[in-house]
């Protein structure tokens, strides 16, 4: 949705691929679904031969996989986090080219180059689910008030053993705590 | 009408009258009459022991070995034909490479151990192949702790504990059984596998063999490697001694 025209400012590109672990989609809205939807094949199979969840890093390899051998064709950038039983939370990055690395957090799409000034400065190791929402939400806020692609709703998700807690934030919600001057 | 018995015993793609696949149980028997293979999970990996007939005192020393690295974490122990056991370890050799290759971590043993089962299965149906006569004990050490699987010529797998194949395969088995292998760390395992391989050798009908040793577990950092010289030596130390004491 991220490009020049918004078709839709509530998509909800936070999309599941398994129970524990979902992806955040940038660029071409056709890809990154496409992409998704082969995803959560591989890792469903990948389940049913393993009997058991499939860790964020093969989902991660599997995205990475995908976007590599295709990336002349596609415009895709993927954020994959979740939870395993192995490794606890995580999130992996796969950027335009299709390169695979795992990540304190990440940050993508258009109104991400407005706030690595703030991200930097604001991420702290170990932060509780509270601090983890205000910062991403925050963040959001400032690239949706610089960025004139993005915008409209801020979606996010928590992740953890116990499963998965989705949150929206409409209109008045968004934070708004840089206009204080 | 003449009548011309059919032997039930050419093919393995046909079953006697009786629910056998005889091809698979001569496979079985070509397992029976090589060098004994003995696989030992402990508390922290897995230990691998082989009899390496010798049937030349003009063969080079260390050729033909037995045990496999399979993955960095898996290692494979064979007893039977070793040109069939070869085909069998590259097949698990490509499983793991593709596993690596398309997930981007090591393969789960139990996966692999199931992958080429069903490869060692398929040899099992059809009358344009015969069945491998190999058993192979697989075995690996990761985040899941240490795991250990064996592979039959029918292409069935069971996990163990402790397991052994090969000529001694009973008297191993029974040696096997005396370890409290859960709890024991595998350095001492080493030594007990030694002593096993050195208890069930025939020395009267088989004259020479080499004792092979490998292990897995969290003193390799969780990879499969041949023991260290010095663990050798001492472990094959332990077992002439130790052996002694058993025979009177």
């Amino acid at each position: 949705m991220a490009r020049a025209y918004i078709a839709n400012r509530v998509t909800d590109k936070l999309t599941k691929v398994t129970d524990k672990i979902y992806c955040c989609r940038s660029g071409s809205a056709a890809d990154t679904q496409a992409i998704a939807d082969i995803v959560t094949y591989h890792l469903n199979f990948h389940k049913m031969e393993h009997g058991e969840e499939p860790p964020v890093k093969v989902a991660a390899n599997v995205f990475r996989d995908l976007c590599y051998n295709y990336r002349d064709s596609l415009s895709a950038g993927i954020i994959v986090g979740g939870w395993d039983k192995q490794e606890g939370g995580q999130v992996f990055t796969v950027p335009l080219g299709g390169m695979l690395t795992r990540m304190p957090f990440a940050t993508g799409g258009s109104g991400s180059t407005y706030i690595y000034g703030y991200v930097d400065s604001n991420f702290k190791e170990n932060m509780s689910k509270e601090e983890c929402l205000k910062f991403v939400s925050n963040g959001l806020a400032l690239a949706m008030s610089r960025d004139g692609s993005s915008g409209g709703v801020i979606r996010m998700a928590c992740i953890n053993g116990d499963g998965v807690e989705r949150f929206v934030m409409t209109g008045d919600q968004i934070p708004k705590f840089y206009e204080a001057y | 009408m003449t009548s011309v018995k059919i032997p039930y015993d050419l093919s393995a793609a046909q079953f006697s009258p009786d629910g056998r696949v005889f091809q698979v149980e001569y496979a079985l028997k070509a397992v029976e009459n090589s060098g004994t293979a003995v696989g030992v999970r402990g508390r922290d990996g897995v230990v691998f022991g082989v009899e390496k007939l010798v049937t030349s005192k003009l063969y080079e020393a260390g050729a033909n070995k037995r045990i496999f690295n399979v993955d960095q974490h898996i290692g494979v122990a064979v007893a039977g034909l070793l040109a069939d056991a070869r085909q069998v370890v590259e097949t698990a050799r490509e499983e793991c490479s593709n596993y690596r290759y398309n997930y981007g971590c090591p393969i789960p043993l139990k996966h692999m151990t199931d992958r080429v089962s069903l490869y060692v299965h398929a040899h099992t149906l059809t009358s344009s192949v015969r069945p491998f006569g190999v058993s192979a004990i697989v075995g690996s050490y990761g985040e899941d702790g240490p795991q250990m699987y064996m592979i039959d010529p029918s292409g069935v797998s069971w996990g163990y504990h402790g397991c052994a194949t090969g000529k001694a395969k009973q008297a191993a088995k029974t040696e096997i059984e005396k370890l409290k292998m859960r709890d024991m760390p595998i350095r001492d395992l080493v030594k007990e596998v030694a002593k096993i391989i050195y208890i069930v050798h025939d020395e009267v009908k088989d004259k020479n063999f080499e004792l092979e040793l490998s292990w897995v577990g969290e003193v390799t950092g969780g990879k499969h490697e041949r023991v260290p010289e010095n663990v050798f030596t001492e472990a094959e130390k332990y077992a002439k001694v130790n052996m002694v004491f058993i025979l009177f």
